[in-house]
């Protein structure tokens, strides 16, 4: 009688189980077919479609959304969310360019813009935490902080003349076949693999995922759930303006009306790369391709040339509506 | 009502008092900086002056505002709003530019219900997303945030759209019985959604639903038809403010109409003392905190204070209203505070 | 039940009791508000025994062990670990000083593997990340050395609660801290689960780890324990040596009253009779829902109280939810007085004045921020719709019949919900739906986690009901009370109804075989 009551309700899903990856794989694996599946049409209605290069170049656009987007997703993880991003990347080129027109070297210029979004991170994380504000508000805050800075600092958009700025811009590494792909896509790319080893292979990672599920328990297993809160947000805030960086870059120049409403596609992506935003469930590989999904509407668009802008707005909601709906039907299954 | 705090009592107790003081003290600067602000003069019939332009300036964000409080109470939110009120001007514009005289009252009527009809529609899709499929709100609302503004660019095709009809206009600058049309109107909403939820037991029920869904569904609530609701009220009176913004303008950008108004919505509501985690609302709080947030708007010009640091004050405002609250908030729910962080869902209780 | 256990470990316990205590806390109070929650209590715990800690809920007994690991913190008083005195401020404090926890709300988390949960933490590492695959190793050894079958790379939330409680346990375990709390551990696991966890609880006892046993069990107290420690309203009444304290001299200790109260209520039950005459009230034929419960047939007679026993998953929530329409049949169907009916809504069944008191109040039943008042009409006003409100008049004056009638304290109608104990706050959900005035009462787990006065009060209030006509549906996994109570038996295991038969002379070991069919008879005949 000892085993009696043990499950018996995993028996036939064991069985299935054994035949498809382990759930928590499923949600990316179908934004990337669905990606996979983008891509491929593109390019059998348009011509150069399904070169390389434009997958490439696809990386290096939306380089800057890929670093916002990891960093969004750390936060989600948690069962949080950070409105400030796009913010905060537009602080980050206002600063960049009004110093590098000041006259300072480009590593301080990045030192400082770094410091910049860290410590606003750090400040938000604070107020979450150990006052209690949510997230939305917090971040709420931010966002306004870091525009309200902006326009502070400049109304009008300064342009990036500094060389070496425009060499990290532009340099990039060829690979066989011909094909370039620029430094800055490097960059996003290695920031995407940091990322995943830190939260599958650390212990501040796994908390990220314990919070996620259950913060209070963290709490009271020990873990150290003040520290990655706080942190979380502190590695959004990095991200952001790692990320403004690199929209500097990609613009060179700075302007105070940059990146509004970007906020929403870091989350679109996120959401879309099929991590759940109540926390505790996704994988920031997901996050990327939930990236290179929106950037190809993008080329869908401007390959097309007849649809209009609008349409990108539409089709963005109705893909994030039916991935949501995917992980509801996914998650009543397994409850 | 002995087993419930009376109106007077709630509005001494701690929750009303500091979005009160706090839209006092704007007045009082206010009034230090420009000694005519609390002038009002009456003229051609219609009361004029800045306090009057406040209350007209805050129709909007207090109609949406309304339909906020109630979706949070049941734990949700409406981000869509914004795109609602775009769609609304979209919808109501095009429809009189459109029909075959563009001027007369009539068409007037018929846009603006028009209008309202869609944005019940558009309510309703809300409501289905998060209680029947039950996708959790702020997903659910995002998606027609996202798509929201690209179907009120394809309304509009793209085009800023200028209308020419009187009686449209007077939604955002008529008057009768000498107070603005905009300000009536969204205090008519104020009173019959104040009445709907205070004098009935909906009020109640909503709470029930916001703090307990599970637990009111086998109490024999009727969660799903509560949730629905409070997300059609919310897009109708999205909808409502998109009308008031378009007729402020006499025209509609797609792009920038209602642009963040849910956020100042939402921020209207925190002031005025609702949690965003759901429960317990107050409508009464949530029309001090739209005042609150008009007026501050007013204030940073009125000072002196430079248009570009707007933002910086925004967010130096949300910072000290919800530092306010929070130890308050704290103390209402007698949680323990131990030196250490305790997350309030480890509440503590005698036992 | 032996009051003596004079196994070898036993005798040498009693040498440790003149050593230093390995934790000693003095003279602990905490405020909470104007609640006095602990008043001076003491606690000596030494190292190698199985204390209880014992007392009805309001008592203290949760209060304490949270000042223990540092989830409050304490007014006065001190504690002392291993003779040095310590200050918690957090659980992570009280965890590096040796001292581990498992609450009876299973604290883990359910997207992570149940390795990962055991190790949340302390992960082993190499080079600084983690090793997953020593990770596992390690999670799947420690749950073997407890005999238990549980998969390490398997998702917890996969798991059902009992199963998830026990990987909670193994990693208290796994933390090889010195003193170990289980807070309400078996109110999830059966009688063979919980047996598993007394053999862990001995192993650990002979290593020399002081364990603290919270519970409202007390068979299993005098089972494991070795000491207690009595708390009431906040108060040490008594430091005790269980094997020489009898369980009515401990439940005297504990509720100040006599255990007589229950022994009434016995002989009474057992003087009624149900009318089983005329049609049934409700009768279900081949209802059934797929994962959920096999099809099963069930009448119920006025004024007739049904007992549904069965182990922990054998499906009783689940039937008692298909009568009610919580949950939607997917064969068979239900007669409510003869007229078929189909309750696709727990509003359609309350209509019907059919009543169903959940098991998981916190979930399922109380709606803290409201009141007390507004908890209790909860239904009365749902069934109105929202367009018709409760009168003023009616509202106090059924709150205050209902607040005396159940004893709910505090007697404050204005009272916030969840600063309730989980007594009270179970007798206003009852009240909730007496307030209902059902035909058709179901109680899923009513006196669950409740004192053993509220207890008596509950079963003593259902037995009244019955008398007066209504029909009761009553669910416990506390088999004595099922028994104590019931006209008729259905016995489940495993989903699937197996047995009925009128409650007569029918004793707990007679049900227990039912539920284990033929393999009993035949593990008995090898005995």
């Amino acid at each position: 009688m000892s085993t009696a009551t043990m499950p018996v309700t995993s028996s036939a899903w064991d069985r299935v189980r054994g035949l498809t990856p382990p759930s928590r794989y499923l949600p990316v694996l179908a934004t990337f077919a669905l990606f996979v599946g983008m891509f491929g049409a593109g390019g059998i209605r348009y011509e150069g479609f399904a070169d390389p290069q434009v997958f490439l170049s696809l990386l290096l656009d939306n380089s800057f959304l890929i670093v916002l987007a990891v960093g969004m997703t750390f936060v989600i993880l948690t069962g949080g969310i950070d409105l400030s991003v796009g913010s905060v990347v537009a602080l980050s080129t206002v600063i960049a360019a009004k110093t590098l027109e000041m006259g300072w070297s480009p590593y301080l210029s990045v030192a400082a813009v770094l410091l910049t979004g860290t410590i606003l991170g750090l400040l938000m994380g604070l107020l979450i935490h150990y006052l209690d504000i949510q997230p939305f508000i917090a971040t709420l805050a931010g966002m306004f902080l870091a525009r309200g800075l902006c326009y502070i600092i400049s109304v009008e958009a300064i342009p990036i003349r500094d060389e070496t700025f425009s060499d990290w811009a532009f340099k990039s590494a060829t690979l066989p076949g011909g094909y370039y792909i620029g430094y800055t896509s490097i960059f996003a790319l290695v920031v995407v693999a940091v990322a995943a080893y830190v939260l599958a292979r650390t212990r501040f990672g796994r908390t990220v995922y314990a919070i996620g599920g259950s913060e209070s328990s963290a709490l009271l297993m020990g873990l150290r759930v003040a520290f990655t809160k706080v942190g979380v947000y502190v590695i959004s805030g990095f991200c952001a303006s790692l990320g403004g960086l690199l929209f500097a870059l990609y613009t060179l120049s700075g302007y105070s009306l940059n990146a509004v409403g970007m906020e929403l596609d870091a989350i679109a992506a996120v959401v879309i790369g099929g991590t759940l935003l109540t926390g505790g469930r996704g994988l920031v590989v997901g996050s990327l391709v939930g990236v290179l999904v929106l950037g190809t509407i993008q080329t869908f668009i401007s390959f097309d040339g007849t649809l209009n802008s609008w349409w990108t707005r539409i089709v963005i909601g109705v893909l994030v509506l039916v991935f949501v709906i995917i992980q509801r039907l996914m998650t009543r299954r397994q409850t | 009502m002995t087993d419930r705090p009376t109106v007077a009592q709630r509005l001494l107790g701690s929750q009303l008092v500091w979005p009160v003081l706090a839209l006092a003290m704007l007045l009082v600067v206010n009034v230090i900086a420009t000694p005519t602000f609390f002038n009002i003069r009456m003229q051609d019939g219609h009361l004029y002056g800045p306090l009057v332009d406040i209350a007209r300036n805050s129709a909007p964000i207090l109609l949406v505002a309304l339909g906020m409080t109630l979706v949070i109470a049941t734990r949700g939110i409406d981000l869509s709003v914004g795109a609602i009120a775009a769609i609304s001007g979209a919808v109501a514009c095009t429809q009189i530019v459109d029909s075959s005289d563009q001027g007369a009252f009539a068409t007037a009527i018929i846009a603006c219900t028009t209008a309202v009809a869609v944005c019940a529609l558009l309510g309703l899709w809300n409501g289905f997303l998060v209680s029947v499929l039950g996708i959790q709100p702020i997903i659910a609302t995002l998606v027609l945030m996202v798509a929201g503004r690209g179907l009120a660019q394809l309304v509009t095709s793209g085009q800023i759209t200028t209308v020419n009809n009187e009686t449209f206009s007077n939604l955002a600058s008529g008057f009768v019985l000498t107070l603005p049309i905009a300000i009536i109107g969204a205090l008519a909403v104020f009173a019959l959604a104040a009445a709907l939820t205070r004098r009935t037991a909906l009020g109640m029920l909503i709470e029930a639903v916001g703090i307990n869904p599970e637990a009111s569904r086998l109490a024999g609530v009727r969660s799903r038809t509560i949730i629905w609701t409070v997300y059609v009220f919310s897009g109708l009176c999205a909808g409502l403010a998109g009308l008031i913004i378009a007729a402020n303008t006499n025209s509609v950008n797609a792009n920038s109409l209602g642009l963040f108004i849910e956020l100042d919505a939402i921020l209207a509501v925190v002031i005025g003392g609702t949690s965003l985690a759901g429960g317990r609302f107050s409508l009464l709080g949530t029309l001090v905190g739209a005042l609150f947030i008009t007026t501050l708007a007013r204030t940073i010009p009125n000072v002196g204070i430079p248009s570009e640091a707007n933002y910086l004050f925004k967010a130096l405002v949300v910072v000290v209203v919800c530092l306010l609250q929070s130890p308050a908030a704290r103390h209402a729910l007698r949680v323990r505070r131990p030196r250490a962080v305790v997350p309030v869902s480890v509440k503590a209780g005698p036992a | 039940m032996t009051q003596m256990d004079l196994t070898p470990a036993a005798t040498d316990l009693t040498a440790d009791h003149r050593g230093t205590p390995v934790i000693e806390m003095e003279g602990i109070s905490i405020t909470f508000g104007s609640v006095r929650a602990l008043d001076g209590v003491s606690l000596k715990l030494h190292a190698g025994e199985v204390h209880a800690l014992m007392g009805e809920n309001g008592a203290g007994k949760s209060t304490l062990i949270k000042a223990l690991t540092g989830v409050y913190t304490i007014d006065s008083g001190r504690i002392t670990v291993a003779g040095e005195p310590h200050e918690f401020s957090s659980p992570a404090a009280s965890q590096a000083a040796g001292i581990s926890t498992v609450y009876q709300e299973v604290n883990l988390v359910p997207n992570l593997t149940v390795a990962e949960n055991m190790m949340l933490g302390r992960e082993p590492r190499r080079f600084g990340s983690i090793n997953t695959r020593a990770m596992n190793r390690q999670a799947g050894e420690t749950l073997a050395g407890l005999g238990l079958d549980i998969d390490p790379t398997s998702m917890l939330g996969a798991h059902p609660i009992a199963v998830q409680q026990l990987v909670a346990i193994a990693r208290a375990v796994d933390v090889e801290a010195r003193v170990l709390i289980l807070d309400e551990p078996t109110s999830s696991l059966d009688a063979d689960e919980a047996a598993k966890l007394f053999e862990v609880m001995r192993r650990l006892r002979e290593q020399g780890v002081a364990i603290v046993f919270v519970s409202h069990f007390l068979d299993q107290v005098y089972e494991i324990a070795d000491r207690m420690t009595i708390l009431r309203n906040g108060r040490l009444v008594g430091e005790r040596v269980v094997a020489e304290t009898t369980q009515l001299e401990l439940v005297k200790l504990m509720i100040g009253r006599e255990l007589e109260a229950l022994e009434r209520l016995d002989r009474e039950v057992a003087a009624t009779e149900a009318d089983e005459s005329g049609s049934p009230v409700l009768k279900a034929i081949g209802i059934g829902r797929k994962g959920s419960v096999e099809a099963f047939d069930l009448e119920l007679y006025d004024g007739e109280v049904i007992g549904i026993a069965g182990l922990l998953g054998s499906g009783r929530t689940e039937l008692a939810r298909l009568l009610f329409g919580a949950d939607s049949a997917d064969v068979g169907e239900l007669k409510v007085r003869s007229t078929r009916r189909r309750f696709r809504s727990p509003r359609h069944a309350i209509d019907r004045k059919i009543a169903f008191s959940s098991e998981d109040r916190k979930a399922e039943g109380v709606v803290g921020d409201l009141t007390v008042a507004d908890n209790m009409l909860l239904a009365l006003q749902a069934s109105r719709g929202w367009l018709r409100p409760i009168p003023q008049a009616t509202r106090t004056k059924l709150v205050e019949e209902y607040i005396q009638a159940l004893d709910i304290r505090p007697a404050d109608p204005a009272a916030l919900m969840r600063n309730l104990s989980g007594g009270n706050q179970q007798k206003v959900l009852l009240a909730r739906w007496l307030i209902t005035e059902p035909e058709v009462l179901i109680l899923d787990e009513p006196t669950r986690g409740i004192d053993i006065g509220a207890k008596a009060q509950i079963q003593q209030l259902v037995a009244d009901l019955a008398r007066k006509g209504m029909s009761v549906v009553f669910i416990s996994a506390e088999l004595e009370e099922v028994l104590r109570l019931s006209d008729r038996l259905v016995v489940m295991r495993d989903r699937r109804k197996i047995a009925e038969r009128p409650n007569q002379d029918v004793s707990v070991s007679d049900v227990l075989e039912i539920i284990a069919g033929e393999a009993r008879a035949e593990e008995d005949s090898r005995d």
